[in-house]
């Protein structure tokens, strides 16, 4: 399970980071979402996926004896998740707007000269 | 010691904006409230940098959780210092944007999010936990982008999209740092990765997750390589937006590189060969990218690029001496790029343009005006007695000491072009006679004389700050060298932080 979601993760990693180097907004757009999700499983990983051992200590122990599942990064992921919900949803925002403006979907178009404002 | 004060500077600005949200749409009301809470923040602020001085490092555990566990807040000196600096541009850009944005900007909540933002920077000045500082970051950029939107023009715009995915790209490395980190240590607290991360073996990787730090501090912060997004965003929104961005923004990314390599991840050799090649070239670049530029905001932000590797070049170094020079530089830099936007804006103001071909005679028809401004363009490059200059003499003497001389030519090249652009854009401006074909509207005279006060008045209020940062800099620099004692010697932080237990 662990090594299968290695493989995930280097394949989510590798794709988000290639899209996002590519000239379309969209694709822009889908490398950052497969990226952060990348960052996500990633932390998932971190925190030993083992089944049905909860971070629960008996009464009668001190410390935990054997592996568990650790809360913290399920903790940090769901922030994470949120997090990255909110930004993503700006930039699907932002992009369209930016598409109804310039009527182009490559990232070079976007060098108006025009300025000036307060 | 722990003292729960240390949450003050961040509730004061978090209750300002959620107090303006209930005022939505009245525009009179935020900005009252606005100046209001920025004051009430800047008092609190210069309590806490009180307090610190006086007795220390403050801690706070939240919500009683001992320190590795919990989350932690720390106030150590370079923390408060920077609050208090924050605190005082944010007083001044509140002042400036209360007459300086147009009321359809108001409108959409302009005020509100400026205050969420500079509640992002207090947060993450003043937070010990790496995972907390990320989040504080995004605080930060969510707000800066809505911040840079604002108004929708179609300039905006284009510059937001490239501002968003580099700064999304940061957040993306920087989380990807902290889960590997995590999954090395298995800790958050900063204090106490500090102590873990010195157990492990593998320094491998533990190079590699610094390489993550670099990279997504690097982005923020607009280093070598990867500044692209900066000179092509900052000149787009209104000069107020702008100001807290050039001032604030890529400080933050100094200040997490400052923490992270100096309690974390102390750098080797090949970290800091990295940073001093960084250093160097976001100088040269930076500067040759102001000489060729005519706008004022756009050189202003190359300027900006330029000086963020002096501090680069201070981190690189890595010693007493570098340190103090770097975080000198740091108090200073805050309060004069901040107030260079403010001054970019009023010359918008007077001009009808940013556009230095087009404008001319200012000193003319407004001498005093320009007198200010000339306290503001002096102080940045670093005239003598004025606050831009005594950071680089102990950059200069850490560099001779240590045989970085290609840091030391680069640091003469980056002041010489610094002084050309800003005697460039004097006589552009201040000095040439109105070129006659240019087309200008003034909009300063027109303007209603409280506007005009509330105008000039932040401007004159930060030149002030910076005339005390440089000519009473023997204060500036034991605030400095107590910080720099801090930074090299990380024990006095951890001591601190894990010490404070409260059974």
């Amino acid at each position: 399970m662990e090594l299968l979601l290695v493989l995930v993760l280097g394949l989510l990693y590798a794709a988000g980071i290639y899209l996002v180097l590519r000239r379309s907004m969209v694709r822009l757009l889908l490398g950052i979402m497969l990226l952060s999700n990348g960052a996500n499983v990633l932390i998932f990983v971190i925190g030993n996926i083992t089944k049905g051992s909860p971070p629960v200590i008996g009464s009668m122990e001190k410390v935990f004896q054997e592996v568990y599942a650790d809360p913290i990064p399920q903790a940090l992921i769901l922030t994470a998740i949120v997090i990255s919900f909110g930004l993503t949803s700006f930039a699907i925002v932002l992009l369209k707007r930016v598409y109804a403006l310039v009527d182009s979907d490559d990232l070079d178009d976007l060098n108006t000269p025009e300025e000036e404002d307060i | 010691m722990i003292d729960n004060h240390i949450l003050a500077p961040i509730f004061v600005q978090l209750f300002t904006a959620i107090i303006q949200l209930i005022c939505w749409r009245k525009t009179v009301t935020q900005r009252y409230l606005s100046v209001g809470g920025s004051l009430i923040g800047l008092m609190v602020a210069f309590r806490l940098f009180g307090r610190v001085q006086e007795s220390g490092i403050l801690t706070m555990n939240a919500a009683n959780w001992d320190a590795p566990f919990g989350i932690v807040f720390v106030a150590d000196m370079l923390s408060v210092t920077l609050v208090l600096l924050t605190s005082i541009a944010c007083f001044a850009v509140s002042l400036f944007s209360s007459v300086g944005l147009s009321r359809q900007r108001m409108l959409y909540g302009y005020f509100p999010i400026f205050h969420f933002l500079i509640m992002g920077l207090h947060g993450a000045f003043l937070t010990g936990d790496i995972f907390n500082l990320y989040v504080y970051f995004e605080v930060i950029i969510i707000s800066s982008f809505v911040l840079m939107t604002l108004g929708g023009r179609k300039a905006q715009l284009e510059g937001a999209v490239k501002y968003m995915a580099m700064n999304i790209l940061a957040s993306m490395f920087f989380l990807t740092g902290i889960g590997m980190l995590y999954g090395i240590t298995g800790s958050l607290n900063m204090a106490d990765l500090s102590i873990r991360i010195q157990e492990v073996q593998n320094k491998a990787l533990i190079g590699i997750t610094s390489c993550f730090f670099l990279i997504g501090f690097g982005i923020k912060s607009a280093v070598f390589p990867l500044y692209y997004w900066l000179p092509s965003s900052y000149h787009t929104p209104p000069s107020a937006v702008a100001a807290t961005f050039g001032g604030l923004l890529t400080k933050v990314g100094i200040y997490a590189m400052l923490r992270v390599f100096s309690l974390i991840f102390v750098p080797d050799d090949f970290i800091r060969t990295l940073l001093m090649v960084i250093a160097v070239f976001t100088i040269l670049t930076g500067a040759l990218g102001a000489l060729i530029k005519t706008n004022i905001r756009r050189f202003f932000s190359y300027l900006i690029v330029c000086h963020i590797g002096f501090m680069m070049g201070g981190i690189a170094m890595f010693s007493k001496v570098a340190l103090m020079g770097a975080v000198f530089y740091l108090i200073h830099d805050i309060m004069v790029k901040t107030n260079m936007f403010l001054v970019a804006g009023l010359i918008r103001q007077l001009g009808g343009t940013m556009d230095m071909s087009k404008l001319g005679g200012l000193y003319r028809n407004y001498p005093k005006i320009s007198l200010l401004i000339a306290i503001v363009l002096f102080s940045l490059v670093g005239i003598p007695p004025l606050s831009g200059f005594w950071p680089k003499v102990f950059l200069f003497q850490e560099a001779f000491a240590q045989h970085q001389y290609f840091y030391v030519a680069a640091l003469i090249i980056g002041s010489f072009i610094t002084l050309y652009v800003i005697a460039n854009m004097w006589v552009q401006v201040f000095w040439k006679n109105i070129p006659p074909s240019a087309e200008t509207e003034n909009l300063f005279a027109p303007m209603p004389p409280y506007k005009k006060i509330l105008m000039v008045l932040p401007i004159g209020l930060m030149a002030l700050v910076t005339l005390y940062i440089g000519l009473n800099a023997e204060a500036i620099v034991k605030i400095a060298d107590i910080i720099s004692t801090q930074l090299i010697d990380p024990s006095a932080y951890i001591d601190a932080v894990l010490g404070n237990k409260t059974d």
